[in-house]
């Protein structure tokens, strides 16, 4: 079985951007509800398989997303 | 029907402008990120597209910094209202639009202290007024890019220039140019653009946005509206990230769908060709309306120096008597009066009884012209 993160950002707009970023560079990443378990926040996470967080990291980073945190489902 | 007031609203539309607004309702129905569904998830990336689409067609820099807003008035008010604090000083041309002359007359109520520096009776500006009128104490030069009643260009990138010498930021209000002119904000230096989309760019009324420079401090900004951004919902603070400490409440996603379809039309025909089109329509009417007697053509008249805007006034004939014939007996639609700046109206001497405003646009035909010249002619002639 598949073990998730998320990303959490501060905005929706970093969220879409993050998601349009990852998907051209062939990652298979998702948006999804803000887990509650890590947020009351309303909106979108971006959730990605756990064993490309590293490269997922350094992805938003080197394109200078601004992100909130990342966690491990 | 020969519609010449493209300068209040453009029409006819693309029809992808309308399928666009249609399909995204069919099609991204949810609320933008509010709800985490696929359909909100959709529509936030609708909105994000189209933030990459306008950053880019303005060459502004990062897409959080486009503010989605009802329009160039709403847009030029969250910087005026939001920057601008009692004791500051602030530069504007004479040619302003109410948009920006009524939010800056309430702050000179309340201790703004406001500059209008005179333009010339053709609506131009000359630079060195400007370079008089702005000092260190200068917090922000507004100024409009054409003007709305004489289409008059204003030098952007010369005051631009003038404003940063001093450290003091510019606001350009784009109501006329967006998508008829080239507006590069990283060439030209612009901190604010506000723009509309229901002009130039062919989008729908209810629609339009401030571009904020990659440069400009935003926390300096208070949000003239304060609310729901579906982020940061722990919090009963607004929030400080962009673009959603400026787009409190559920945005206009059907605005937002035909402003994008609207920006790419333009993109696929060329900002170059429809600047020459309306060239030469603005040539065709100058040169036909100069060959009327007893009328006469306000503004440089140099297509060159303008946008495709053209006001008269004819000797012994009402403002309104004209358009209204015009409309009733020659299917001809203008706009006459004070187009909401009573400040140009003054500058160009047409003041308070304004002017029959002639604003082709890119569904304009050199036959529609020929035909409007004829008309006004009867008109003021008969």
């Amino acid at each position: 079985m598949t073990e998730y993160g998320v990303v959490l950002f501060y905005t929706t707009s970093s969220a879409i951007r993050a998601e349009k970023l990852l998907t051209k560079e062939g990652y298979a990443v998702r948006l999804v509800p803000m887990p509650r378990q890590l947020s009351s926040d309303c909106g979108v996470s971006l959730r990605f398989d756990w064993q490309q967080h590293e490269q997922i990291r350094s992805a938003l980073e080197k394109a200078q997303v601004e992100i909130d945190a990342i966690h491990h489902l | 029907m020969i519609y010449l007031d493209n300068a209040a609203t453009s029409w006819h539309k693309p029809p992808e402008v309308l399928k666009a607004m249609v399909d995204v309702l069919e099609r991204a129905g949810g609320n933008p990120g509010r709800s985490g569904h696929q359909l909100s998830i959709e529509a936030a990336r609708v909105m994000y597209d189209t933030r990459e689409d306008i950053a880019r067609f303005f060459n502004s820099g990062d897409p959080a910094r486009v503010i989605f807003t009802s329009g160039a008035t709403h847009a030029l008010n969250i910087v005026l209202k939001g920057l601008l604090k009692p004791g500051d000083r602030v530069v504007a041309s004479s040619m302003e639009h109410n948009a920006v002359m009524r939010p800056l007359r309430t702050l000179e109520e309340r201790g703004l202290v406001l500059n209008v520096v005179p333009c010339a009776t053709d609506g131009s500006l000359d630079v060195n007024d400007i370079s008089r009128a702005v000092d260190l104490n200068t917090r922000l030069v507004v100024i409009v890019h054409a003007s709305n009643v004489a289409g008059t260009i204003l030098p952007i990138a010369e005051v631009v220039s003038i404003a940063h010498r001093a450290g003091a930021l510019l606001l350009v209000d784009a109501a006329q140019t967006a998508g008829v002119l080239p507006i590069d904000m990283k060439a030209f230096g612009i901190d604010f653009l506000a723009f509309t989309g229901h002009k130039g760019l062919q989008g729908p009324p209810g629609i339009g946005g401030l571009v904020i420079g990659d440069h400009v401090d935003t926390s300096q900004i208070e949000p003239l509206l304060q609310g729901g951004t579906g982020s940061q919902s722990e919090l009963e603070e607004q929030p400080e990230h962009l673009p959603d400490k400026f787009e409190s409440g559920t945005p206009n996603i059907v605005g937002i769908a035909g402003l994008c379809a609207g920006v790419n039309w333009i993109t696929d025909r060329g900002i170059e060709a429809i600047r020459a089109q309306e060239k030469e329509l603005t040539s065709a009417l100058v040169d036909g309306l100069s060959g009327i007697a007893g009328i006469k053509v306000y503004g440089t008249r140099d297509p060159e120096k303008s946008v495709a805007i053209v006001s008269f006034t004819a000797r012994d004939r009402r403002v309104s008597d004209i358009g209204l014939r015009l409309d009733e007996d020659y299917g001809i639609l203008t706009r006459v009066g004070l187009h909401c700046a009573p400040a140009a109206h003054r500058t160009i001497g047409t003041f308070p009884e304004g002017t029959v405003r002639l604003a082709p646009g890119v569904s304009t035909t050199a036959a529609d012209i020929k035909k409007t010249v004829q008309a006004i002619d009867k008109v003021v002639g008969s």
